[in-house]
């Protein structure tokens, strides 16, 4: 009895010391660097690995070709992989260590806004850079984080736009994962939809849970809702797992593209490529980029991933689109600043333009979100989209929504001496709606 | 009467856990505060977040230790009272941010004014009080958990059905919590805290504030749930155990002691989820994932069911390795851990700190079966 | 395809008399196509429907598959259709061949959704006089859909000379859709409203509303649409009932099929068996492996590729699980907890083996044509996918309990789990009969991810879905009873698809687990007890 306990005691006792002597060692101070170390903040493993590991591969591809052409600042780059494993907390806990241990320059990463949220406080306090590269909600402006996904202006209203115009939709259905994008995106469409006229019987708006796998009733509903004798669309905020049986649903209730359109603004390429396509034929996205767009950056972007990948399948997307230019801005805002310090950098990162991948150039905006065209796809057989609509100029990403009681009197100009995420024009200060 | 109480339960192996948690309450904040950066002695502000958030864990397992190891109650749903207590915490933490969220609204929180909300739902209210807050960080768990506990054991719903019923409960929460219309913000859960009593969140003080809270809990928890096990109490609860309907037969009320162990636990599964929320920064549906619970039973096993030591071993150990691997093998790690948990049950039945009682058993002829531990059975 | 050949050929013969000054005047339209984007094509199209010409039909099929191509040396549309790795063209226009041409020397004309539309419309109108039934019916259909005014005079021409009923009926039904759509006199508008009673669908409802609701309709025809409203409304919410049934057999069924290897596994062996799922998501990846095969060596046969993935995934997937049961769950008989930490930790390394294999993004598992697409019954949606999942999952059900209850093996694996040391005296090998058992139910739970993956993802997370659910159901049933997973399973998909219209499908969840909760308080053995001394221990 004695001997048992003595040696649980003594392993205990080892233990504490061992983890107390790692603990240590974690966070002994990096030496000396000859690299410049780029973080890269993408979960590897559990549910949205399937989005995010692409990500992470571009980013590895984009850092290899820099240093091929002779790295920034004359110093090579270095990628720091970590795997927040879609865990919310290790987001917030891994970006601390890449900030603090491997004291990274930039960290590109995250995917959906509780990933965001989660890490923000970390990167204000520790003075990071986050470069988020997927569409979202809006209604943020950090001064630490480049925005280079789609604000709802650049993807939400000109696809309504189009399928009013074009496909003179009367009556819409806002389907989407019960989730902060879909609810936020969906109050501005139904507040923009109102202020076009459209009744409130000739909205519906379903939520649904993350995984969703059993369709057949809202697939159902939405036939019923569809036949009332109006043209009537869906607006799809469904994300990533749900999204594959919700379409294997509508091929087989067989909703036509041209009676009932389904837009999608979290469905690209990628996740086609789990689908059998043909009985989507005509259903639409609506993204800043395609990869089948026609141009010669985006044909060698293509080639140049295919090779990396060394897989002749693997297909681009928007997402991808936008950590290409988030990087290249951030090579030229560090090379224009001549140092990886983020104040010089964030400084430096406004006005900063780089050509994107559809045959035009985006730009940093002081609010630190960028200009992107809108493009509107229809799925084609193949599983790509084919570009039916594009905006003719760029549209700015607009980050408090014009369409929310709450925001619409903000802006966020990052520039001195302003220096604000939330400035209230009707107030003249900073911090919101105020009292 | 109380101190009598408390120091029944305390052998030598308590003396030794206690001894490191107090030199881990006095030499992390010195290290921290005190010692230079530069030295090699210096444990920087994100090693004692990282300490904390493991000492929250091992309080849930050695809450989740005391129903299971010792009233065999197997929960698979204790990351719910977990995740309770946290949500408690969070929402005080919501109410302090006060007029400095993005729209600077000084009641509703952000996530309420971008949705619309225009008042602030009765179940907010009060949460402005820390001692409000820390109530229901007790009381919220406690009260699902006696309700739940009740019905269930009055029902003599055991083993597996039981697993499976604490597993629906922690299941229905997640998917509860994931509705924006509840008010909680959904999948995005309650972040971007500014400050916990006055004190800036993310300073270095209050980090270690916490550090030492959370250290000072576990240290409570750990005497409590010792103190229990050495009383006659404790012994009712381990033969319940071994076999409950013996001890039903004997005149005893299991139902009333396994209530009373399992509510308990509950509340300090609550305190560990407050605890765990200002170290983290977020408090979101996903820590009601089934998936939560069961990694928590699994850090029990690691470490050693049955012994209050091993449950906080597995916990530390099993984060740790998490933490490690998922940044030195981020493309491996799963295998890592995956291969941990099957050599571990293969090689180390009893766990971590059953291995020395092993390798020592064969030494010596003298074996006999101490009450601290399950026998092999086949109950769960 | 096949359809397009002979309509071609009955145009032939048609026009062959004619054909010649047509074609000429088709020409320009034809060409017309082929020039000004989406909006010179859809006006095109317009001027070639309008023209009224039969032998139009054959170029605007064309244009709908996406066979119509513009020659980019001399502009002229062409029908190209893939011969090898060129292209074989020929004239939209009589069928003539033009010769070859490589990928890049022609241009494909490309179809909106708008225009999608209008050649439906549009084919609609031209092919109601065509001596297929089918062809003609459909064309019915797209006119009802369409509302086209324009197409009246050709439907009434058709309608004269209609024979076949239900074509007939179609014309009929298209005829009172424009009639209430373009306004008419009361009399015709009473016509059409008798019609459209026949028809009990939500397009009926909402064209009778139309009348109900519309200024210029007298009140006697009000009237007739108010009660032809009413007795539609009746049908429709009892359809709607029937609708529901059959929604939640199917997600029945799906549940059923992910939780009876686990009612093998866990419920027979009593093994918490958390890698359970991931069995079912490597018969899946079994499916795509097998189409792939298909997919490269035999593209032809893809219909029968389901056929060789269930032996195929039942064997991957029974192989994998005797494997885990040699290796590891063999040492830990007896101690059902420690089979939960150890199967957890299997479940984590083969998720991420798959990952590391096959990679993180879906799979794309292709439906066989005899699994695509639905069918009415009254006023039933049926999905052919679903309904073989349904059958399938019966037929899993029923071979097991067979497997189980009349065979040898099935006798051993019930002495065995029963009482071991008892069947070990009467001969029996129970280390093999435990990995048998155990590689059934793992290659049960394969078989439930080929048909899972006709509706569901195929990746690596895909197990985890199904996991919780299917310990729900085998617990709710009564562990060790396989009656109890059949029941179980039927019960939780049914009532789920009852509440879901009510409360959302999030709530509705919500209150199926609150449901098995409070269930249990009151069978605490769940719904099929095991009853005796054994059940205590």
């Amino acid at each position: 009895m004695r001997t048992k306990q003595a040696t649980s005691v003594l392993g205990l006792g080892a233990f504490a010391g061992l983890a107390m002597g790692a603990m240590m060692g974690m966070a002994a101070p990096a030496l000396a660097q000859d690299t410049i170390k780029v973080g890269i903040l993408h979960s590897l493993s559990g549910t949205m690995a399937i989005s995010e590991t692409t990500l992470k591969d571009v980013m590895l591809m984009l850092i290899e070709e820099q240093n091929k052409k002779g790295g920034v600042l004359g110093k090579k780059l270095e990628a720091v992989v970590v795997d927040p494993a879609s865990n919310w907390p290790l987001f917030a806990e891994k970006a601390r260590e890449l900030l603090t241990k491997d004291k990274v320059a930039a960290v590109f990463g995250c995917w959906t806004s509780v990933s965001r949220k989660s890490v923000l406080p970390v990167f204000e306090e520790l003075n990071g850079l986050l470069f988020y590269p997927v569409q979202y909600e809006g209604e943020e402006s950090s001064r630490n984080v480049f925005y280079t996904g789609a604000a709802p202006n650049q993807q939400a209203i000109p696809a309504v736009d189009y399928l009013m115009q074009k496909e003179k939709v009367q009556r819409w259905v806002l389907a989407g994962t019960d989730y902060v994008y879909p609810r936020t995106t969906n109050k501005i469409l139904e507040a923009y939809l109102k202020g076009k006229g459209v009744k409130d019987e000739d909205i519906k708006i379903n939520y649904t849970p993350f995984g969703h796998s059993d369709w057949q009733s809202i697939v159902a509903d939405i036939k019923k809702f569809g036949s009332a004798g109006k043209k009537t669309a869906v607006v799809s905020t469904i994300n990533g797992d749900a999204n594959v049986p919700f379409y294997k649903e509508l091929g087989n209730q067989g909703v036509k593209a041209q009676d009932i359109p389904v837009v999608a603004f979290s469905v690209g390429e990628e996740e086609l490529a789990g689908i059998d396509t043909k009985p989507l034929l005509g259903h639409l996205a609506a993204w800043n980029y395609f990869q089948s767009v026609e141009n010669p950056a985006n044909a060698e972007f293509i080639k140049a991933w295919k090779t990396f990948t060394k897989n002749d399948k693997r297909v681009t997307n928007d997402p991808m689109e936008a950590h290409y230019i988030g990087f290249n801005m951030w090579v030229k805002a560090v090379e224009a600043a001549g140092t990886v310090a983020p104040d010089a950098v964030i400084d430096s990162m406004v006005g900063v333009s780089v050509p994107n991948l559809t045959g035009g150039y985006s730009a940093m905006l002081p609010n630190h979100h960028i200009t992107k065209p809108v493009l509107i796809g229809e799925v084609q057989e193949n599983g790509q989209f084919e570009t039916v609509s594009k905006t003719p100029g760029l549209v700015p990403g607009d980050e408090w929504s014009d369409f929310l009681p709450d925001s619409k009197d903000l802006i966020a100009d990052w520039r001195k001496p302003m220096s604000c995420g939330n400035f209230n024009v009707k107030t003249g200060k900073c911090g919101g709606k105020g009292t | 009467m109380l101190t009598r109480f408390f120091l029944m339960g305390l052998d030598r192996k308590a003396g030794v856990v206690l001894t490191i948690l107090a030199l881990l309450a006095v030499l992390v904040p010195v290290s921290t505060l005190l010692v230079p950066a530069d030295s090699p002695f210096h444990l920087s502000i994100f090693t004692v977040s990282l300490l904390g958030k493991y000492l929250c864990f091992a309080l849930l397992a050695l809450a989740l230790d005391l129903v299971w190891g010792y009233c065999g109650i197997l929960s698979l749903g204790h990351a719910a009272f977990f995740a309770l207590g946290g949500y408690a915490m969070g929402m005080h933490l919501m109410r302090q941010i006060g007029p400095r969220g993005v729209y600077g609204n000084p009641v509703l929180p952000d996530f309420m004014v971008f949705l619309n909300w225009t008042e602030l739902p009765w179940y907010w209210l009060g949460f402005d009080h820390f001692w409000f807050a820390a109530l229901m960080v007790l009381a919220v768990p406690g009260a699902l958990a006696f309700a739940f506990g009740w019905f269930a054991f009055r029902s003599r719903v055991t083993g597996v059905y039981l697993s499976i019923i604490t597993q629906a409960m922690t299941f229905a929460l997640l998917l509860a919590f994931f509705r924006n219309d509840m008010g909680f913000g959904g999948n995005n859960g309650l972040t971007d805290f500014k400050e916990i009593l006055g004190a800036d969140i993310q300073a270095p003080g209050t980090r270690v504030g916490l550090f030492v809270a959370t250290v000072v809990a576990l240290a409570l928890s750990y005497m409590i749930a010792s103190g229990i096990i050495g009383s006659k109490l404790g012994k009712v609860l381990v033969a319940v155990r071994d076999t409950e309907s013996r001890v039903r037969f004997l005149g005893y009320n299991t139902e009333h002691y396994k209530l009373f162990a399992w509510t308990l636990s509950a509340c300090m599964a609550g305190v560990a989820g407050a605890l765990y929320v200002p170290q983290v920064g977020i408090i979101n549906p996903s820590e009601f994932a089934p998936a939560s619970s069961i990694e928590a039973v699994i850090w029990v096993a690691v470490g050693g069911r049955g012994t209050l030591a091993g449950a906080i071993l597995g916990a530390v150990l099993v984060n740790f390795g998490k933490s490690y691997f998922t940044g030195a093998l981020p493309e491996l790690w799963l295998f890592a851990l995956g291969g941990l948990f099957v050599a571990v049950t293969l090689f180390l039945p009893k766990g971590l700190l059953g291995l020395g009682a092993q390798l020592m058993a064969r030494m010596p002829k003298s074996k006999s079966l101490p009450n601290g531990k399950p026998a092999d059975q086949k109950g769960m | 395809m096949r359809r397009a050949l002979r309509w071609l050929l009955a145009v032939c013969v048609v026009a062959a008399t004619t054909s010649v000054a047509l074609a000429a005047d088709l020409r320009p339209l034809v060409q017309s196509l082929g020039t000004g984007g989406y909006a010179g094509t859809e006006k095109g199209l317009a001027q070639l429907s309008e023209a009224g010409d039969p032998a139009a039909v054959p170029v605007i099929e064309a244009l709908q598959a996406g066979d119509l191509y513009v020659r980019k040396a001399d502009g002229v549309v062409v029908i190209a259709r893939k011969a090898g790795s060129d292209y074989a063209l020929t004239d939209p226009l009589g069928g003539a061949s033009l010769g070859e041409a490589p990928a890049g020397a022609i241009e494909k004309i490309k179809v909106n959704n708008a225009l999608r539309r209008a050649i439906s419309a549009s084919l609609g109108a031209l092919t109601l006089m065509s001596p297929d039934a089918g062809i003609r019916r459909s064309a019915a259909d797209a006119v009802f859909k369409s509302r086209d005014a324009t197409a009246l005079d050709a439907l009434n021409t058709a309608l004269a000379k209609e024979q076949d009923s239900s074509v007939r009926r179609a014309m009929e039904q298209a005829r009172a859709a424009i009639t209430l759509t373009a306004g008419a006199s009361d009399e015709d508008t009473r016509v059409a409203v008798a019609t459209l009673a026949g028809r009990s669908d939500q397009d009926a409802l909402a064209l009778l509303s139309s009348v109900a609701s519309s200024s210029s309709a007298s009140e006697t025809a009000k009237a007739a649409a108010a009660s032809a409203i009413a007795s539609v409304q009746l049908k429709l919410t009892l359809w709607g009932v029937a609708q529901n049934l059959w929604y939640g057999l199917s997600l029945g069924s799906v549940l059923l099929l992910a939780a009876i290897g686990l009612a093998v596994t866990f419920g027979v062996m009593g093994v918490i068996n958390m890698a359970h799922g991931e069995m079912v998501m490597i018969g899946a990846y079994t499916t795509f492996m097998v189409q792939e095969l298909f997919r490269a060596h035999a593209p032809g046969l893809f219909d029968l590729s389901i056929l060789v993935a269930l032996p195929a995934a039942f064997l991957v997937s029974g192989g994998v699980g005797i494997l885990i049961e040699r290796s590891v769950i063999r040492w830990l008989y007896g101690r059902p907890l420690e089979t939960l930490l150890a199967t957890w930790g299997l479940s984590l390394a083969l998720q991420q083996a798959v990952r590391s294999i096959f990679g993180p993004s879906n799979r794309e598992v292709g439906a066989p044509s005899w699994m695509s697409g639905a069918f009415e019954l009254g006023g039933l949606t049926i999905t052919y996918g679903r309904l073989w999942i349904v059958v399938f999952a019966f037929a899993v059900f029923a071979a097991l309990l067979v497997a189980l209850k009349r065979t040898w093996f099935g006798l051993s694996i019930r002495a065995v789990t029963q009482n071991r040391p008892m069947a070990n005296a009467m001969g029996i090998r129970t280390a093999k009969v435990d990995a048998l058992t155990f590689g059934l139910g793992s290659g049960i739970a394969g078989l439930a991810g080929v048909a899972l993956s006709q509706i569901d993802n195929v990746s690596p997370n895909l197990g985890q879905g199904y996991i919780i659910d299917s310990f729900m159901v085998v617990v709710f049933g009564g562990v060790g009873n396989l009656w109890g997973t059949l029941v179980g399973a039927l019960t939780l998909g049914t009532l789920n698809k009852f509440l879901e219209p009510y409360a959302g499908a999030v709530l509705g969840k919500i209150l199926v687990l609150i449901f098995i909760i409070l269930f249990i308080q009151r069978r605490p053995r769940g719904l099929f007890a095991l009853k005796g001394r054994a059940v205590e221990a």
